[in-house]
């Protein structure tokens, strides 16, 4: 069956090569981190947890000693092609659409849980193959390219997969139970809306810590939403979960903590405020969260 | 409570500007020890996790395709191709953009779009030619294209949890069964809709008010 297997050897290679003409152009921190990633992706599960760690503080350590360099300044642009260079570029979303609601209707021929994973990485490839045959690209230039904006990302790439990882050593320290029990004891006795409020804002600002709702769910569903609101307000469940969980994401809009949605775009955009990005959602994430919390209410009581 | 440690460590980490890659492995080793985990223990669980978590990272496969394209000029494309269009706004474009990021995660297409798929290469350049003309500069490019990021954003967050099979759907369905409740995806996903109609409410207000700020298309 197609899974992880086909997107991490994809991602691999692309990395790989990456790292091999940053050795080529001497840009050694920069080849050194893009080569340790590709290793993770093409090797991790044989390395071990404790290898992994290792390459996490080896990746760690390239980052912090402030070697890696931003890309050199490229040529103009050439737009001799016309709107063919739409092309590949449409074809990356169309196959993930295409190919989400294709393979489902083959069940047994890639995996069902990494569906659009494997969809987008095979319009990936056929981006590319379009790149080669319309727009008259020699094999190494998508690279080249493609190394110049990583390399203007820097370690800010690997940042997403670093924040997930912490959240799991606060997983396993049990920081989540301390944080919900904080929360549950500020709640006024009886009060229904203290109860909602302290759980909508509760999922907020766990959220803005963990960078995850996710994480924030599980706690503030044991600390407040099931006790309190569920069997102690008898409110329906699934509008006390689902709507939390969307309180959570007010709070995912304002945290730099969700790094692959907040602070990658400002990298790919070469924003010059690193927090660009969550200041522009800061006046949609505030208002909405009130909002939540007043269905909530309205609902609950 | 002593737990707690390792998030003081990432805000002041964060606020003292020190890398934050050593940042977050300082906070972890702080929270673990502060658990009274052993330095191993930590290390393969944060290895562990770092594995587990790769599929965040391999996003990156786009970037020789969008590059490529980069360098063929489709930057430049996007732009000439909204200053073509007579009454486009930033305001009406990214409008648009954030519905289709709705409509589409909502039945689950949550990849059609992102920062390196659409945002760079399509959403922001046309963004900012739309925004040139409303002002008759450059001044704002860096203001839109932030809200051309968070438009992204706010369209996934406040789509996707309407599609029945989406991670946090079955998370809280989940959660809810460790209580004894038994719901049905279905149900989960229908209360997802009041808060989606508030959220494009509440940012397309927004890039409405950033037109009439930067001025009527010229």
């Amino acid at each position: 069956m197609i899974g992880l297997d086909l997107v991490y050897a994809v991602a691999g290679a692309v990395f790989a090569i990456f790292a091999v003409s940053g050795v080529r152009d001497r840009r050694w921190a920069n080849a050194a981190f893009h080569a340790l990633i590709a290793l993770s992706f093409l090797a991790g599960d044989r390395l071990g947890d404790v290898i992994n760690g290792v390459l996490v503080l080896a990746l760690v350590a390239i980052a912090a000693s402030g070697r890696m360099r931003r890309a050199e300044p490229t040529p103009p642009a050439e737009p001799r092609y016309g709107p063919r260079v739409f092309v590949p570029a449409l074809v990356i979303p169309a196959t993930a659409v295409i190919g989400t609601i294709l393979f489902k209707q083959l069940p047994g021929l890639v995996d069902p849980k990494q569906v659009t994973l494997v969809a987008l990485t095979l319009g990936t490839l056929l981006a590319l193959a379009l790149c080669a045959m319309l727009l008259r690209a020699r094999p190494d230039e998508p690279f080249m390219a493609g190394r110049d904006l990583i390399d203007d990302i820097g370690w800010v790439a690997v940042m997403p997969q670093m924040l997930a990882s912490l959240g799991a050593v606060f997983a396993l320290a049990g920081v989540g139970e301390v944080v919900g029990g904080l929360i549950g004891a500020v709640i006024p006795a009886g009060s229904v809306f203290g109860a909602v409020a302290a759980y909508g804002l509760g999922m907020a600002l766990f959220t803005i810590v963990m960078g995850n709702a996710f994480a924030a769910f599980p706690v503030m569903a044991a600390a407040v939403g099931v006790p309190l609101l569920i069997r102690g307000a008898s409110g329906d469940p699934a509008i006390v979960a689902a709507v939390g969980m969307l309180a959570g994401f007010c709070g995912t809009l304002l945290t730099p903590m969700a790094a692959n949605f907040n602070l990658l775009p400002a990298a790919l955009l070469d924003l010059r405020d690193k927090y660009g990005v969550i200041r522009a959602q800061v006046g949609t994430a505030l208002p909405l969260l009130a909002f939540n919390i007043a269905l909530l209410y309205a609902m609950v009581a | 409570m002593l737990v707690l440690a390792g998030i003081a460590v990432i805000a002041g980490g964060f606020l003292l500007r020190f890398n934050p890659l050593l940042v977050i492995i300082v906070s972890a080793a702080v929270t673990g020890l502060a658990a009274g985990l052993d330095p191993g223990r930590i290390l393969a669980t944060f290895g562990r996790a770092f594995n587990d978590t790769r599929y965040v990272t391999a996003i990156y496969m786009v970037l020789p395709v969008i590059g490529l394209l980069e360098r063929r000029g489709l930057q430049a494309r996007a732009r000439s191709l909204v200053a073509g269009l007579r009454g486009a706004t930033v305001g009406r474009l990214l409008m648009g953009y954030l519905l289709f990021r709705q409509v589409t995660a909502a039945l689950g297409l949550t990849s059609v779009g992102g920062p390196a798929q659409t945002v760079r290469p399509l959403v922001a350049p046309m963004a900012e030619a739309a925004a040139e003309r409303q002002t008759g500069d450059d001044g704002e490019s860096e203001r839109v294209k932030a809200m051309a990021a968070a438009t992204d954003n706010v369209g996934l967050f406040f789509g996707e949890d309407i599609f029945i099979a989406i991670g946090s759907i079955l998370l809280m369905k989940g959660v809810l069964e460790g209580y004894g409740i038994v719901l049905e995806p279905f149900q989960l996903s229908i209360w997802a809709i009041p808060t989606a109609i508030a959220a494009s409410l509440i940012h397309g207000a927004r890039l409405m008010w950033l037109d009439r700020r930067l001025g009527r298309a010229k």
